[in-house]
C-alpha cells in the first residue's frame, strides 16, 4: 500500500538499526509519549532491533489509559440515564471505572454507541431530537479539534440536545511534569507526530531548552520510529538538546493553524486529573464560558463518585513516568491482565502494560 | 474485595453477559469453559472442534450447529441466509465431512418486511444448492416488535465424514505447514462498512461461500490433511491460537505472507483494526505435512473458492503459542483478543 509499505521496509529497518548501533556509546533512556507509538514499537518488535544501551520508556500517551476513574464513573452515570444516547470512541468502552465500564453499562441496558468522529455524535443528536446525546471527548490535541468542531457546530445550529463530557488532555504540561520531576528517568523524548501535525512543535522548543532534553518529532511506522530514535541518539551522543522534526511529511513547525483556531475558540486549558499520575495544572481542555451550555457535567449534575485509592502494589504511576518498566510490576500478567486490568496502562491496547502483555510475553 | 478500593478499579469478572462473550476471543473461551463444558461434559464435545464427529453403526457422522445474528441482515456480497447455510456447511467441511442435511430455525421479529425474508430464503436455497445440501426440517417463531434484530437464523447440519484420517487440532504435527485458502478480512470489513455507515471508494464484498468443494478437492487429490479451521469471528489469529492451545504445539506465521485485499488493508489502517482478527465466511486454514504442500496449493488454486491459497507459516516446538514474524523481520506473540476489536482513538 502506497505511503505505508515503504515505511515498513525490512531492508531500511536493518540499515537504520545498524546506524543506531554505530552511534551509541552509552546507555540512554528514550521516552515515546504516544500510545500509538508504544503499540507499534511492540507490534513490530522494534526493541529487539536496538542495541542493549537503548531502553525505551513508554510515557503517559494513551488518552484512554490516563482518563481519571472519576470521569469514567460520571460517564457511566450519565450513560445510564434513560433519555441519554452516550456516544464514545470505541476503545474507551472497555476501561473500568468505579461503576464498571461503559461496555458493562451497555450490557445492563444503557444506550452506548461507538462513533468514529465527534461529528457523528452531532448527527445522532439531529436524528434523535427527543433524546440527549452526550459525546465523551477523549484524546490529546489530535482528537480535540474535531470535538471542538462538533461543539461549535452544535452551537451554531442551536442543537439543544447535544453535550460534551470533556476529558481531553494536552501533551506539553505532562511532559513538563515528567521532565521536571525530581525522579526523572528520561534522557530524550520522541514527540508524537500526529499531535505535532495539529499543534506544530514550537511549544516543545522551550521544554527542550529548559530541561536540556532533546526532543524529536516522530511518526508511527517502523522506519519513522527508528529514524526518530537515530536522531535522538545522535543528539544525546553529541550533547545537543534541540527539537528536530523527523516527520516532515506530516508536520510543519506551526502545525495546522485552522485546527488550533477551532481548539482555542471552544476550549481553554485548566487542571486535569491523570489516572496513575495525579492532577497536572493546565493539562486539560475545558469548555469556554460561551459554550458551557454544552457541558455535560453541568447539564447532568452528579454527586462525585466515591473513589478512594489504595495501594495494591500497582506501579502504574511509575510506569507512566518511565521510572519502571511494565515487567517490573509484581501484578503484570498475574493479577493484572487486559481482561481484568488493575493499572491504567493495562486498560487500553495502547497502554504500555497491555502492549507488553499482548506482544512481548515470550519470557513471561 | 471492594471494587471502589482499587487504585484503578476494575471489575474482576463481569457478572453479566457482554457482547464480547460472543466475539470468539478470550471471553468466549472462558464462557465455554466456565458454563457449558462442565454442564454438558462428554468426549465428543471435549474435542472443541467446529463440529462433533460421531460414530454410528456403518457411518461416521459430523454434526454441528450455528446461530446467525448479523446486523444488518443484508450486506455487500451476501445476506444472513448465505451465512446461515455456508457457516454450517463450512463447519461440517472443517471436519472432513460431506454436508448432507441442514435444519433451519427462524426467529422473526414482528414487522419484518416479507420481501427481505423472501430474499434471505432465496439466498439459502441458492447456497444450499451450491453446497449440495438439502434443508430437510425447520421451525419458525415470531417475537414482538423490538425484541429481535429483524431475523435470527439457526441452522444445524449433518454430514458424513469422508476424510480417511481424523481431522482435528490433535492431529497437527511438528513440521506441518499452515496455509490459508485466500485473502482474509473481506467479510468483516463488508459488514462493518454497512453497519457503521462507512463508505469506501472500492466497496468490499463479503467472501461468504461454501468451502466443501475445496475440501473435497483436497481429499480427492490424496492430500494428508491434519487440521482444518474456517476463519470466522475472531479471524486467523483466533483460529490459530485455538489450534495451538488444543494441540499443545507452537505456530509461527509470516506476516508478509498473509494475504489481504488492498481495500481491506486500507480500511484497517484507517480504523486502527488488525486484519488478522477480522471475520471471514469463506476462508479456511489447513495444516498438512510439508511434502503435500505443493499438491495442496495446486489443488486449492484450481477451485474458485480457494484460488488465492498460499502458505503462511509452520508448526514448530511445544510452546502452545502463536508467533508472528513481522514484515520487518522481528518476532512477536500473536495473541487472542481481549474482547471485541474496537476502533482505536489514535
Amino acid at each position: 500500500m502506497k505511503f505505508v509499505d515503504e515505511y515498513r521496509d525490512a531492508h531500511g529497518v536493518a540499515e537504520l538499526s545498524g546506524e543506531i548501533r554505530a552511534l551509541v556509546t552509552r546507555p540512554w533512556k528514550l521516552m515515546e509519549i504516544c500510545g500509538g507509538q508504544t503499540h507499534n514499537l511492540l507490534r513490530y518488535g522494534i526493541p529487539e532491533l536496538l542495541p542493549p544501551e537503548i531502553s525505551l520508556i513508554h510515557g503517559p500517551g494513551c488518552p484512554v489509559c490516563v482518563t481519571a476513574p472519576e470521569l469514567i464513573g460520571k460517564a457511566v452515570e450519565i450513560a445510564r440515564r434513560p433519555e441519554v444516547i452516550f456516544a464514545s470512541f470505541g476503545d474507551m468502552l472497555r476501561v473500568p471505572g468505579p461503576l464498571g465500564s461503559l461496555l458493562a453499562a451497555k450490557a445492563e441496558g444503557a444506550d452506548v454507541r461507538i462513533v468514529y468522529s465527534p461529528l457523528d455524535a452531532v448527527n445522532l443528536a439531529h436524528r434523535h431530537p427527543r433524546r440527549e446525546v452526550v459525546f465523551f471527548g477523549v484524546g490529546f490535541e489530535t482528537t480535540a479539534p474535531a470535538t471542538a468542531m462538533a461543539v461549535w457546530q452544535a452551537e451554531r445550529e442551536g442543537l439543544a440536545n447535544f453535550s460534551l463530557l470533556a476529558a481531553h488532555v494536552l501533551v506539553p504540561p505532562a511532559l513538563e511534569a515528567i521532565l521536571g520531576s525530581p525522579r526523572r528517568a528520561v534522557d530524550g523524548i520522541l514527540a508524537a507526530g500526529h499531535v505535532c501535525a495539529v499543534m506544530g512543535f514550537g511549544e516543545y522548543e522551550g521544554l527542550a531548552a529548559r530541561h536540556r532534553t532533546p526532543i524529536v518529532v516522530t511518526g508511527f511506522e517502523p522506519i519513522d520510529l527508528l529514524e526518530g530514535i537515530r536522531l535522538l541518539v545522535a543528539q544525546l551522543e553529541q550533547g545537543r538538546a534541540e527539537v528536530e522534526n523527523s516527520y516532515s511529511r506530516a508536520v510543519h513547525r506551526d502545525g495546522n493553524l485552522e485546527a488550533q483556531r477551532m481548539l482555542h475558540e471552544v476550549f481553554t486549558a485548566g487542571p486535569r486529573e491523570w489516572r496513575g499520575i495525579g492532577s497536572i495544572s493546565d493539562s486539560g481542555l475545558h469548555l469556554r464560558a460561551r459554550y458551557q451550555e454544552f457541558d455535560a457535567e453541568r447539564r447532568f449534575p452528579l454527586p462525585a463518585v466515591a473513589h478512594a485509592p489504595t495501594d495494591l502494589g500497582c506501579l502504574a504511576g511509575e510506569i507512566l513516568q518511565g521510572i519502571r518498566k511494565p515487567r517490573e510490576c509484581p501484578l503484570f500478567g498475574q493479577g493484572c491482565t487486559p481482561d481484568a486490568p488493575i493499572g491504567a496502562p493495562m486498560v487500553s491496547s495502547e497502554g504500555a502494560c497491555a502492549a507488553y502483555f499482548r506482544y512481548d510475553r515470550r519470557s513471561v | 474485595m471492594n471494587e471502589f478500593a482499587l487504585q484503578c478499579p476494575a471489575p474482576a469478572a463481569p457478572d453479566r453477559v457482554q457482547l464480547a462473550h460472543g466475539g470468539g476471543g478470550r471471553l468466549t473461551a472462558q464462557l465455554i469453559e466456565r458454563v457449558f463444558l462442565p454442564a454438558f461434559a462428554n468426549p465428543a464435545l471435549r474435542v472443541l472442534h467446529d463440529g462433533a464427529v460421531l460414530e454410528t453403526p456403518g457411518a461416521r457422522l459430523a454434526f454441528t450447529t450455528d446461530s446467525f445474528v448479523v446486523s444488518p441482515l443484508e450486506f455487500p456480497g451476501g445476506n444472513i441466509g448465505h451465512l446461515a447455510v455456508c457457516g454450517t456447511v463450512n463447519d461440517l467441511a472443517m471436519c472432513g465431512a460431506r454436508p448432507l442435511w441442514l435444519s433451519a430455525g427462524f426467529i422473526l421479529e414482528e414487522g419484518l418486511p416479507f420481501d427481505v425474508l423472501e430474499r434471505v430464503v432465496a439466498s439459502m436455497r441458492d447456497a444450499a444448492r451450491e453446497a449440495g445440501v438439502a434443508i430437510v426440517t425447520g421451525d419458525t417463531k415470531v417475537v414482538d416488535h423490538g425484541k429481535g434484530d429483524g431475523m435470527f437464523i439457526n441452522t444445524a447440519g449433518i454430514g458424513t465424514v469422508v476424510a480417511p484420517t481424523a481431522i482435528s487440532p490433535r492431529a497437527v504435527q511438528e513440521g506441518d505447514v499452515v496455509l490459508v485458502s485466500g485473502d482474509l478480512g473481506c467479510h468483516g470489513i463488508a459488514v462493518l462498512s454497512v453497519r457503521e455507515g462507512l463508505e469506501f471508494e472500492a466497496p468490499v464484498e463479503s467472501d461468504v461461500a461454501p468451502l466443501w468443494p475445496a475440501v473435497e478437492a483436497l481429499l480427492g487429490a490424496g492430500v494428508e490433511i491434519h487440521c482444518l479451521r474456517d476463519l470466522t469471528r475472531g479471524g486467523l489469529a483466533t483460529a490459530l491460537n485455538e489450534i495451538a492451545t488444543a494441540s499443545g504445539l507452537g505456530i509461527t506465521i509470516e506476516e508478509s505472507a498473509v494475504p489481504h485485499a488492498p481495500s481491506v488493508r486500507a480500511a484497517c489502517e484507517l480504523l486502527g483494526l488488525d486484519p488478522l482478527y477480522l471475520a471471514n465466511e469463506g476462508r479456511f486454514a489447513a495444516f498438512l505435512p510439508e511434502c503435500d504442500l505443493e499438491r495442496a496449493l495446486a489443488t486449492l488454486r484450481a477451485c474458485a473458492v480457494s484460488q488465492g491459497a498460499v502458505a503462511i507459516g509452520r508448526v514448530s516446538g511445544a510452546s502452545a503459542r502463536v508467533d508472528l514474524r513481522t514484515v520487518i523481520g522481528s518476532l512477536r506473540v500473536l495473541d487472542l483478543l481481549s474482547g471485541e476489536q474496537l476502533p482505536r482513538i489514535c
